[in-house]
């Protein structure tokens, strides 16, 4: 979960330049054109369970706005 | 037959590449033979009227015509030098015998070539040769290919009148250290071709004539012996020499070839063309060929003489299967294997699901082979779980380059090199990595263009004989993406951006935000040199360089993308290159030295886990319906898992099998331990390859791989040229690698029935728009480049010449995160990793050749302060540690390293560079970060605890069990 985590908020990261309502979105087709299933049923489960706790802000936002 | 190719005596004289004229009819397309509207002149040779672009010699435009005039010291690979006296021609109306190679055209010339002075003159010539040559013809090693002999014969050699008694050579020593080539001085008649084609072909000028008159030598660096000269064994001498004073070793022992195969050769990413030359079924000489589109008759080490690995007793030709890791292998035939294979697969899949498997193509088959692969585990398995070596070194560079300009791969031939005004090599190491290609990038540097080298090392090519940089700007690891952003800093504070371009190509919106972005004073290069560690001004001297030299070119490697930002400075460097209008001409572009032979073709073939052929997402319906209907399966819209992110679902007990082709990530990727518990907690691994390589010791399925002698097919190089490879020899272990997937396939329930990889191509070509013309057919004319369609019915040497792929360039802002890797008290060294010349990747195939003679283990370069302060002097062993291992190794005390870095290779299994290396990775593709290591580096007297309890369980993982005799 740790990797997952990293890796999102890696992608996040990327996208701080951009204002949220640019970086939300790419945040959550990146994640949705690159990660697999079980990796984002993974952290689907860790927002679930843990309030996507080391998610930060915009990832989590972006996370939560991806259809399942 | 033997292919020999014509020899013209003296190079094609120079046209520009591309066209510049409106008026010639060449101004598109493909570059020509001889450009529409280059001045031609018509003379007379031998009474017959011939017609040559300006700036032929009378040697070249008689050879044109078919006429050869006898010659010794000119080869067409080598400007004219003249000293011979062999090419003397007569001339109506000129005084005297002049040299037809240093002689010019002119239009109008009378010229004879044989005549009864010229006849004389000649045999003059030869006698004095011949009087100081040993007379042992019949058992010489060149007998049947030797220049000095055939000219004899030419010009009618009947006496030598001067004896054979006189001062002569005949005592000299062979030097006989080099392991490839035999140097023996007697034979030598001091034409330079060696000298020459050490300087001009290979740029290294490790040859000289020593001595003066009668007492002249060649002689390598100062008198020394090959193997210790700074000869890198290029083979240039040894192919320009008329005689046997230099020859391979191989033709020594074996006597001359008899026929001859073009092929492609299997070592780096530039995929030179070899003729492999043959007796019966065997490879007696790797012979560079002179059409090859990238070497143009060049080698290296390793493509030249290093292919004794195909024949080595160590390659696994009989199938393999055990139940444990733990269990001696067991011969079995191909069905059994096979069959078990394909058992376990579906036991597997049964049990933990559909996508519990997955595979890895390989970057060193062929594309056929690598597409079948993918198209294995996508059709038969039913999933998307397919990676490739890629996604370990240029994954950034697709996702990089896809994003800003919309194609993942590089933008140029190799050729443009040579139009290039300034030359920018960024964390790449073209003279070691990329041989042939580093010794066209001299060649143009000595010409005159200015280099910028971005690297944290002092690479060769900083300082080189007749080239040093104009800027070597050795930064920290892990800075890349700082220092361009600080080149675009330069480049929009100073005026310096290509408006009209900008306003013609580029999205103007993303632009203006990122030139607002790189204005911004914390990219400055005063801000940022705090951290990079290169002074402010060099920077900006070499940002200005960058953007007002005239054509730019960018030569980059896994120095850039091998970091946590690996993708966001490839999108810097696109920014960059936009910005001053360094895209879409010749002489310019971006381009990825790509690092294995055919990880562009891996690539361009669907083998990541999103995307099907030519880069098209899977989620893609029509792009998915296509291959659906092709392949007539259902396919998995959703994306698979890459490498690491595989090796994480072992651990977590979600995917238990994989099938690898020609590939060995257990030394390759990074943090080998886990690796090795990811590899570990599957119940299937099956590793087809030609050794039992490092990730075999965690198989329970070998199936025996061919090497690129043994099949047909095709390698993609890193300038997107698809050459042919030819089968010279059969199969060791009876298939080739592609047959071998297949019949995978078939014993998985997905039936794959191709009798020919050409059926294969005509498939690929059938589903990728960018291939769409491509067919053995149209590459047995020529090798092309992709995209090679209706729009582009001959290939695409450069890209993005009349506007970007993807339509509009994409500025990307590339905002500098440091990584997570930091240094510290515990580990404040940095370590980075690259590559050696003698080696290639894993060493798998170098290791068991003579290249070991100039690495026999991986080293650690290390700054004399950090070794001082250590007590660690040149030669120790020492350990290194980082966070995840530790490893030991012998230190190399250089300063070509700056304070505070250390480097290594990773070509040795028993060093496993890759112990130390972390699960940090690029945040786009998961690209490992191998460049940024914290370790520390202290004196030791024995090897890590890892390597002792390696060794041991690598003896114990590769018994091979005892067949009873039949």
């Amino acid at each position: 979960m740790e990797t997952l985590i990293r890796m999102a908020n890696q992608i996040g990261d990327f996208f701080n330049s951009y204002s949220e309502v640019e970086a939300v979105p790419e945040i959550a087709i990146h994640i949705r054109k690159f990660w697999d299933p079980r990796m984002r049923k993974a952290i689907m489960a860790h927002i679930a369970d843990h309030q996507g706790e080391g998610l930060k802000p915009r990832v989590l936002q972006a996370l939560k706005s991806m259809p399942s | 037959m033997l292919i020999k190719e014509i020899d013209y005596g003296t190079p094609a004289p120079e046209q520009p590449r591309m066209c510049g004229s409106s008026k010639c009819s060449c101004a598109a397309g493909v570059t020509p033979e001889v450009h529409a509207d280059t001045p031609m002149v018509t003379l007379e040779i031998d009474g017959n009227s011939v017609t040559v672009p300006q700036g032929t010699s009378i040697m070249r435009a008689a050879m044109q015509m078919g006429t050869q005039i006898p010659k010794l010291c000119a080869t067409d690979s080598l400007e004219a030098f003249g000293s011979c006296r062999l090419c003397v021609v007569e001339i109506e109306g000129r005084r005297g015998t002049p040299a037809s190679c240093t002689t010019p055209v002119e239009a109008g010339l009378k010229v004879w070539t044989q005549t009864g002075k010229l006849a004389k003159l000649r045999r003059n010539v030869m006698e004095l040769y011949i009087s100081d040559h040993p007379l042992d013809c019949l058992t010489c090693a060149a007998n049947g290919d030797c220049e000095l002999q055939d000219m004899a014969g030419a010009v009618g050699l009947r006496e030598v009148r001067y004896g054979f008694d006189g001062a002569n050579h005949f005592d000299k020593a062979k030097d006989q250290s080099n392991p490839y080539f035999t140097f023996d001085p007697t034979k030598c008649i001091v034409c330079s071709r060696c000298v020459r084609a050490c300087e001009e072909v290979q740029g290294t000028f490790a040859l000289t004539i020593d001595g003066r008159g009668f007492a002249s030598m060649v002689s390598p660096s100062e008198a020394q012996p090959f193997l210790e000269s700074e000869c890198v064994s290029c083979g240039a001498c040894v192919q320009a020499c008329p005689t046997a004073t230099l020859m391979e070793n191989s033709i020594i022992e074996a006597g001359q070839p008899e026929h001859s195969v073009v092929t492609t050769c299997a070592y780096c990413g530039v995929g030179c063309s070899f003729k492999a030359e043959m007796r019966g079924d065997e490879v007696v000489r790797m012979m560079p060929y002179k059409d090859g589109k990238a070497n143009h008759g060049h080698s290296c080490v390793k493509g030249r003489f290093a292919w004794g690995y195909t024949t080595h007793k160590d390659r696994i030709t009989k199938p393999m299967i055990r139940a444990k890791i733990t269990d001696p292998w067991k011969e079995v035939s191909w069905e059994e294997a096979i069959n078990h294979a394909a058992s376990e697969f579906k036991r597997i899949q049964k049990k933990y699901g559909r996508t519990s498997v997955g595979g890895i193509t390989s970057s060193r088959c062929t594309n056929e082979e690598t597409y079948l692969v993918q198209k294995l585990i996508r059709a038969a398995f039913g999933t998307n779980n397919v990676d490739t070596c890629a996604r370990v070194c240029h994954s950034p560079t697709g996702y990089g380059l896809a994003t800003t300009l919309g194609t993942s791969a590089g933008t140029q031939d190799f050729d443009s090199v040579e139009e290039a005004d300034v030359i920018m090599v960024m964390g790449a190491n073209p003279t070691d990595a990329h041989p042939v290609f580093g010794s066209r990038m001299k060649r143009r540097l000595r010409e005159g263009a200015k280099l910028i080298v971005i690297d944290p090392r002092r690479i060769d090519l900083v300082k080189n004989p007749h080239i040093a940089a104009d800027y070597h700007l050795a930064l920290r690891p892990g800075t890349n993406t700082a220092m361009l952003n600080a080149f675009a800093h330069v480049i929009v504070t100073e005026g310096l951006v290509d408006e009209d371009y900008v306003r013609e190509r580029c999205d103007l919106a993303e632009f203006d935000r990122w030139r607002a972005f790189a204005a911004d004073p914390k990219n400055s290069p005063e801000a940022v040199e705090g951290f990079t560690g290169v002074k402010a001004a060099d920077v900006r001297a070499a940002a200005r360089l960058y953007a007002t030299g005239g054509n730019a070119a960018i030569y980059y490697g896994l120095g850039v993308t091998e970091h946590s930002q690996g993708s966001t400075t490839v999108m810097g460097m696109a920014n960059i290159a936009m910005a001053t209008g360094n895209i879409g001409h010749n002489g310019a572009g971006i381009n990825p030295l790509r690092g294995q032979n055919n990880v562009q073709g891996s690539c361009d073939m669907g083998s990541f886990p999103h995307e099907l052929t030519g880069y098209r997402h899977l989620s893609t319906d029509a792009v998915r319906q296509q291959f659906e209907k092709d392949w007539g399966v259902t396919l998995d819209p959703e994306p698979g898992l890459r490498i690491p992110n595989m090796l994480d679902a072992a651990i977590d007990g979600t995917f238990m099998g994989i099938y690898i082709q020609g590939e060995d990530i257990a030394q390759s990727d990074p943090n080998i331990q886990h690796v090795i518990a990811g590899l570990s907690a599957m119940e299937c691994v099956v590793i087809q390859d030609i050794f039992l390589n490092e990730t075999a010791n965690y198989a329970h399925v070998f199936l025996p791989g061919s090497t690129f002698l043994e099949k047909d097919g095709t390698f993609t190089n890193a300038e997107r040229r698809i050459n042919l490879v030819r089968r010279a020899v059969k199969p060791k272990a009876g298939y080739a690698d592609w047959e071998v997937t297949m019949l995978l396939s078939n014993a998985l329930g997905y039936p794959m029935n191709y009798t020919h990889p050409s059926e294969i191509m005509d498939e690929i070509a059938r589903l990728t728009p960018t291939f769409q013309n491509v067919s053995f057919e149209l590459l047995e004319k020529s090798p092309v480049q992709w995209p090679c369609n209706d729009k582009a019915p001959e290939g695409t040497p450069i890209m993005h010449m009349n506007g970007f792929v993807r339509g509009k360039g994409r500025f990307m802002i590339t905002e500098y995160i440091p990584t997570e890797e930091k240094v510290g008290p515990r580990f404040p060294l940095l370590l980075t990793t690259g590559r050696i010349l003698a080696h290639y990747n894993v060493g798998a195939q170098t290791r068991r050749t003579d290249n070991v003679a100039w690495h026999p283990e991986d080293v650690l370069e290390m700054h004399p302060h950090d070794a001082e302060d250590r007590g660690i002097h040149d030669g120790d062993t020492v350990s290194i540690a980082s966070r995840v291992g530790e490893t030991t190794l012998r230190v190399k005390v250089s300063d070509r390293m700056q304070p505070g870095v250390v480097y290594t290779t990773f070509h040795h299994f028993g060093t496993g560079a890759n112990v130390i290396t972390t699960d940090y990775s690029d945040w786009a593709t998961n690209c490992p970060e191998y460049k940024v290591t914290a370790v520390q580096v202290r004196p030791t007297n024995r090897p890590s605890e890892w390597q002792s309890q390696y060794y041991k369980q690598r003896e114990a993982t590769r018994r091979i069990e005892a067949t009873a005799a039949e």
